[in-house]
């Protein structure tokens, strides 16, 4: 039992940095029905930024929360900027172009990034500076709750709740649902499409960078690979919560996230890469439109 | 009439006999081993054309079929085929019996690739769109993964034709005519079946599906008969593939191995055999030709992708074909 719900607060933890990162797919794919396979790279720029950053700022040694935040800060920025250049020189001249050339670009993106992430940061695996001493915060039944899982789940909340306040309660969010709704008519209304889809990169691109950092915390090894796979499965767990749905990237994530760490835990852990993907298969079958997602009536 | 395609086919045979002889002792070994990658590229972009091109579905997944067709043929070959060789050698001379031999391991690997085709594609084909191509993806993956755990045929170590237990008997299939071979009898079997008549099927669907089916094309048959195709020629594309190099692993048939073959069928422009043969040779010996720029290879290959595709949006040749496809194209339109 007390193992069960240890198991279920790894796999929460481990779940919000995948709902990070699916919601900056579900965002794009609300707003360009584009699926931005270049997103794991982007989280991968968002830890390595933050490893740099660290490291420049003097706050490698000296773990403390303001070092975290200051680096969370500068890595989202920077990222924030990357997802902008990527919009601007990659997705934006093929709008209207069909839907398969953004995707060609975007897998052009997501191998350009790679191989320039080898070249710059070299293709050695890095550690990422323990910005927060790691040091076991509450025993509730035992279970240990480490300070490192208390900061992840903190920041993965306070972002998921401003994005949510972004998205519901701002002019730029009305725009986003009004976009992602039904562009055409979006435009009609005097909404500037394109600079709602560069927000939208900017605001999916900070958050996939905050997943980065939050997992160079609790796992410290970072290469430049390192966004292949989780960047896929983040994109499961937002099909999972339904594609296109905020709510559901997180719930998506979540779940993926606990799902991974009970399989991992109790059957085995070799078929861990597998479970998301049978997950995903499953879903597609079941309820291709996700758990949030509203079923899609055909048109002729 | 009648003998042209006889003429054609003696032609394509003397190039192919003249490569087998010429293209050892001119070439040496590294280009040999590019030519035959750019062989195998073709068949399995070519394939994926099919689907993706002419049927309008949306297959992210298609080196998973290749993974099934390489891992089965090389089993086939290192439980049995060696075995068989080495019996059949006693009374013919080995080399007549691997002549025979080779061509059944593709169909092989084929036939196997085809099932499994089929196995995914009948509930995946439910799916539109996007959901389909992401259900492949899963499916890709999910075969990856799936090997990558078969102990028998390696699992993480990778498996190598040469741990069959009769070490005497070459496994290895490293002939560039033979590649060649089968990708030419590749491109003919798919460019006839999307150019001849019945293959306006394939296109209508991709058109406008509730406009086919009105017409009474049964869409799910022919969706499905596109992705059985697709999935042999893949199949066969990877047991080329595992024959040629000897040793396979799953990491040479993940996702990105997919992207990759989308990437030739979209750049060389969808519903184009030629375009698709264009970009599949283009972009695999690519990465070779810039191994001058050593760490900047990649860089640039992937520069190139993006460039190319904003430039050209629609592909390399749109849905156009070039001589000698273009004769199939014209009369089916």
């Amino acid at each position: 039992m007390e193992n069960l719900l240890q198991q279920l607060l790894n796999g929460i933890t481990w779940g919000s940095i995948y709902a990070l990162i699916a919601l900056g797919y579900t965002m794009v794919y609300g707003v360009l029905k584009l699926i931005n396979f270049a997103h794991g790279e982007v989280y991968m720029v968002g830890a390595m930024t933050g490893y740099y950053a660290a490291h420049a700022l003097g706050v490698a040694s000296t773990p403390s929360l303001g070092a975290l935040l200051l680096v969370l800060l500068v890595s989202m920025l920077a990222c924030g900027l990357l997802g902008a250049l990527i919009e601007r020189v990659a997705y934006r001249p093929l709008r209207g172009a069909g839907r398969l050339a953004p995707l060609i670009t975007a897998i052009g993106v997501s191998l350009l990034l790679q191989n320039a992430g080898q070249l710059v940061f070299g293709a050695d695996p890095k550690f990422f500076p323990a910005l927060l001493r790691s040091e076991e915060l509450v025993r509730v039944g035992g279970i240990a709750v480490s300070n490192i899982q208390v900061a992840v789940l903190a920041t993965a909340i306070a972002l998921m709740a401003a994005l949510q306040y972004v998205v519901r309660r701002t002019r730029f969010g009305r725009a986003m649902r009004a976009v992602s709704y039904d562009a055409p008519a979006a435009a009609l209304m005097g909404v500037p499409v394109d600079r709602v889809i560069l927000g939208t990169f900017v605001l999916g691109s900070m958050l996939a960078a905050a997943a980065g950092i939050l997992v160079g915390l609790s796992n410290p090894k970072i290469d430049p690979l390192m966004g292949l796979m989780p960047g896929l499965k983040a994109f499961v767990a937002a099909v999972l919560g339904g594609i296109g749905s905020v709510p559901g990237a997180m719930v998506g994530g979540l779940l993926l996230g606990v799902i991974e760490t009970l399989v991992t835990g109790y059957l085995s852990s070799t078929y861990r890469d597998a479970i998301a993907f049978v997950i995903l298969v499953l879903i597609l079958l079941v309820r291709p439109t996700g758990l949030f997602g509203a079923p899609q009536t055909e048109k002729v | 009439m009648r003998a042209r395609p006889l003429v054609a086919a003696g032609g394509v045979i003397a190039c192919l006999i003249a490569i087998e002889v010429v293209a050892p002792r001119v070439l040496n070994p590294y280009y040999v081993t590019i030519l035959s990658r750019i062989g195998i590229a073709v068949i399995a972009a070519v394939s994926l054309q099919l689907v993706n091109g002419f049927t309008g579905q949306f297959s992210i997944g298609h080196a998973g079929f290749m993974a099934i067709g390489a891992y089965a043929s090389a089993a086939l070959s290192v439980f049995a085929g060696a075995a068989l060789l080495e019996s059949v050698s006693q009374v013919v001379p080995l080399a007549l019996a691997r002549i025979v031999y080779f061509p059944l391991v593709l169909v092989f690997g084929g036939l196997v690739a085809a099932v499994s085709g089929i196995v995914v594609a009948v509930p995946a084909l439910r799916l539109r769109g996007d959901y389909l191509a992401i259900a492949t993806l899963g499916a890709g993956e999910i075969i990856r993964i799936a090997i990558l755990n078969i102990d028998a045929v390696g699992g993480a170590r990778g498996f190598s034709l040469a741990s069959s237990a009769h070490p005497a008997i070459d496994l290895r299939f490293e002939s560039l005519a033979g590649v060649f071979g089968v990708a030419f009898v590749t491109i003919a079997v798919l460019a006839r079946l999307v150019y001849a008549g019945g293959g306006l099927a394939f296109r209508a669907v991709r058109e406008d599906e509730t406009a086919a089916e009105s017409i009474g094309v049964a869409t799910t048959r022919v969706k499905v008969e596109a992705f059985l195709v697709a999935s042999f020629f893949a199949g066969v594309a990877g047991a080329l593939f595992a024959h040629s190099e000897g040793y396979i692993h799953t990491n040479s048939f993940g996702f990105v191995r997919s992207f990759e073959l989308v990437a030739f069928v979209v750049l060389g422009g969808l519903g184009s055999i030629t375009g698709a043969i264009l970009a599949a040779a283009t972009l695999t010996a690519l990465p070779e030709v810039l191994r001058g720029l050593g760490e900047w290879r990649m860089v640039l290959y992937s520069l190139l992708l993006i460039a190319t595709m904003i430039l050209r949006p629609q592909g390399l040749l749109g849905q156009r074909e070039l001589w000698p496809i273009s004769r199939l194209g014209r009369g089916a339109k």
